[in-house]
């Protein structure tokens, strides 16, 4: 009942003119950063993130929610058409979608990924909803000890997932704790690593950071060759988009197979949506009649990894709401975001905040029918903006790059870092460096230094308080056992198979 | 021997070199204070963690290096000098923005991308840079209010 009535309340902010419009233009940038490939939810994020300072901070959230989820939806209309994912987790889409344009039935295609979309979109908030009160009442058993084990899980599971090397996962991880340290000491007021520059007093901004290791990397990288594409065309007409009854009978699994795994998958931090889709695919081939089809152009094969892609959305809101704690590079950058606009993401957030949490809910409902609204009729829309010349929207991006640095304290220092990270950015992908490990350990560095500070504090300086406690024992010990899992040849094979899936 | 096995291997040089810099850097904060373990505690061991998986993946990449087709590399090369270039570019409108403005280096990058990168002609650029110069200024500036470096033309 409290939920329902809390729904209620979730409602009346959702749908006010405001968060209305606000919504709609974070879904609608979402798809369309979602049909651009080479410009992720995350750049995009943190380069729109300076702009809402001036906004109410659950408008902002509900915006920003709105572009990551609007990703989802529009990261399969380049798999389909074009067979380039606008996205990584449209990577499965490729397979069976690329193969149902190529055989004319590219609207059907785009059509059940939008159905897919919405199906298993409903789905993850429904269990955001329902799962994110519960965690959170558990979480505030948690005490230093606990969450400095929680956070080193977070960053053990993304170190486990990402990147083909977990050296150079953990090395990634290492760089973005000690970014995270830069700056006045909290406990003591000491600076540390500043190299006598002032304006290090107060750390390197995260903004900066994360646009220049995605947007300027990934621009950089994507100027490196001069390539395109053949495009099919989309047929007009929404009964072309629609998918026909026995297509929906088809998929009728891979919406619930697509709708579950990508829910639970989410809320397991570092796995995200590209394990998801890839998970749903698998386990939508393994259970099928024909596995043969799997690959030759069958609609389930689409309907399993977008439904995945998307229900994976509300599971990762689940960690970073109720337990601060981000599965992602972007839910990263969201969690930067709401400490920026003043929330403490964590247990107390629900009941501290029931304004932002349920008015969230209730806009990913009211998000998911726009994006189906969206999505169906303007597919061929949406086409058209791959036609935009690559040598308009790379300059762009630098110009929105250096605005975004710039404009967080109107200071040229902060577009020299963006330069900085954005060379590292581009290397760090090149030779293979995940930036999602290094994102997420500037995110929590401060988090976890404190909490191992203040466990310390309380032990007296005794490490044994870290595995001591039961919870915090049996977390550290999961992390452990991820860190040195690979090891073992079945699971790094597995592990290997499912990474280069991410990075195809 | 491959862009991939070199790059491994240069990273794991300048990283291990980095840990280095931590460590030392680490070792001059006071390691515990009255509160308990001091500032110079994490980085401290961070600075360890970043050495010793650095040396570790040096030396894997040392054991894998291998052979890879000259085509391979040349594209690698061609490719890098694009990206590094583009960054190059990137960078010098950084240093133009007190100098010129936002606009006019912005315009300056973009003429150069399309240019130098896409092999387009000077008009094409010209409108480009003209359009988001302009484009920039009406949203950023105008509608959004964003103040952005301003040069001695005003924009």
């Amino acid at each position: 009942m409290d939920a329902i009535n809390n729904l209620v309340l979730g409602f009346s902010i959702a749908l006010s003119a405001a968060n209305l419009f606000w919504c709609f233009v974070g879904v609608f940038l979402g798809t369309i950063v979602g049909v651009l490939p080479g410009l992720g939810p995350p750049a995009t994020i943190a380069l729109l993130l300076p702009l809402t300072f001036k906004m109410d901070p659950t408008t902002a959230m509900i915006m920003m929610a709105g572009i990551y989820y609007g990703a989802k939806y529009g990261g399969s209309t380049t798999s389909i058409l074009l067979n380039v994912p606008g996205e990584s987790a449209s990577v499965v889409t490729c397979l069976d979608g690329y193969q149902l344009a190529r055989q004319g039935r590219a609207g059907p295609a785009l059509g059940i990924a939008a159905i897919a979309s919405f199906v298993a979109g409903s789905f993850g908030v429904l269990g955001l909803m329902f799962m994110a009160p519960p965690v959170a009442r558990f979480a505030l058993r948690f005490g230093p000890p606990e969450y400095f084990a929680l956070m080193v899980v977070g960053l053990a599971m993304v170190v486990f997932l990402t990147g083909r090397s977990m050296v150079k996962g953990v090395l990634a991880t290492l760089v973005g704790l000690w970014l995270a340290g830069v700056g006045t000491d909290v406990f003591t007021a000491q600076s540390r690593f500043t190299f006598g520059h002032m304006e290090l007093l107060d750390g390197i901004d995260f903004i900066v950071v994360s646009i220049g290791l995605f947007a300027i990397g990934e621009v950089l990288i994507n100027l490196e060759s001069r390539t395109g594409a053949q495009i099919f065309k989309v047929p007009r007409g929404l009964r072309n988009l629609l998918p026909t009854l026995k297509d929906l009978k088809d998929s009728r699994f891979a919406f619930v197979n697509g709708s579950v795994v990508g829910f639970f998958i989410g809320v397991l931090p570092g796995a995200g949506s590209t394990i998801a889709s890839f998970l749903s695919y698998g386990l939508e081939k393994a259970f099928s009649r024909n596995p043969e089809m799997f690959g030759a152009g069958v609609i389930e094969g689409v309907a399993a990894p977008e439904g995945a892609n998307n229900s994976e959305t509300g599971g990762a809101l689940v960690p970073l709401l109720t337990l601060g704690i981000p599965g992602s590079a972007t839910t990263a950058i969201l969690l930067a975001a709401l400490h920026l606009w003043g929330f403490r993401p964590g247990p107390l957030l629900i009941q501290e905040n029931p304004n932002l949490f349920w008015g969230l809910v209730a806009s990913m409902y009211v998000g998911n029918v726009m994006l189906l609204v969206l999505n169906l009729p303007l597919v061929p829309v949406f086409a058209q903006i791959l036609k935009v010349p690559y040598f308009v929207l790379y300059p762009a991006i630098f110009g929105i790059s250096i605005i975004g640095a710039y404009s967080i304290s109107n200071s040229l220092f902060d577009v020299w870092m963006l330069g900085i990270f954005g060379l590292l950015g581009y290397f760090m992908r090149k030779l293979d460096y995940p930036a999602a490990p290094l994102v997420l350990g500037m995110v929590l560095g401060k988090r976890l230094e404190l909490a191992l500070r203040q466990s310390l504090m309380m032990s007296q300086g005794r490490l044994s308080i870290l595995v001591g406690r039961p919870l915090s024992a049996a977390m550290l010990l999961f992390a452990v056992v991820l860190l040195f899992m690979p090891m073992l040849g079945r699971v790094r094979a597995w592990r290997t198979r499912a990474i280069e899936q991410e990075l195809l | 021997m491959s862009f991939e096995h070199r790059g491994d291997q240069l990273s794991g040089i300048i990283l291990s070199g980095f840990g280095i810099l931590v460590i030392s850097e680490a070792t001059a904060l006071p390691y515990v204070s009255e509160f308990g373990p001091g500032p110079g505690f994490l980085p401290l061991w961070i600075g360890i963690g970043i050495t010793a998986c650095s040396l570790a993946a040096l030396v894997v990449s040392f054991f894998r290096a291998g052979k890879r087709s000259l085509d391979s590399s040349e594209l690698s090369r061609i490719e890098i000098i694009r990206g590094v270039g583009s960054w190059a570019a990137f960078v010098v409108s950084i240093a133009l923005l007190p100098l010129i403005g936002f606009g006019l280096s912005l315009g300056l990058l973009s003429v150069f991308l399309i240019i130098a990168l896409d092999r387009r002609s000077p008009w094409v650029a010209l409108g480009v840079a003209l359009f988001l110069a302009l484009g920039f200024h009406l949203v950023f500036n105008l509608a959004l209010g964003v103040s952005l470096p301003v040069g001695p033309l005003g924009f």
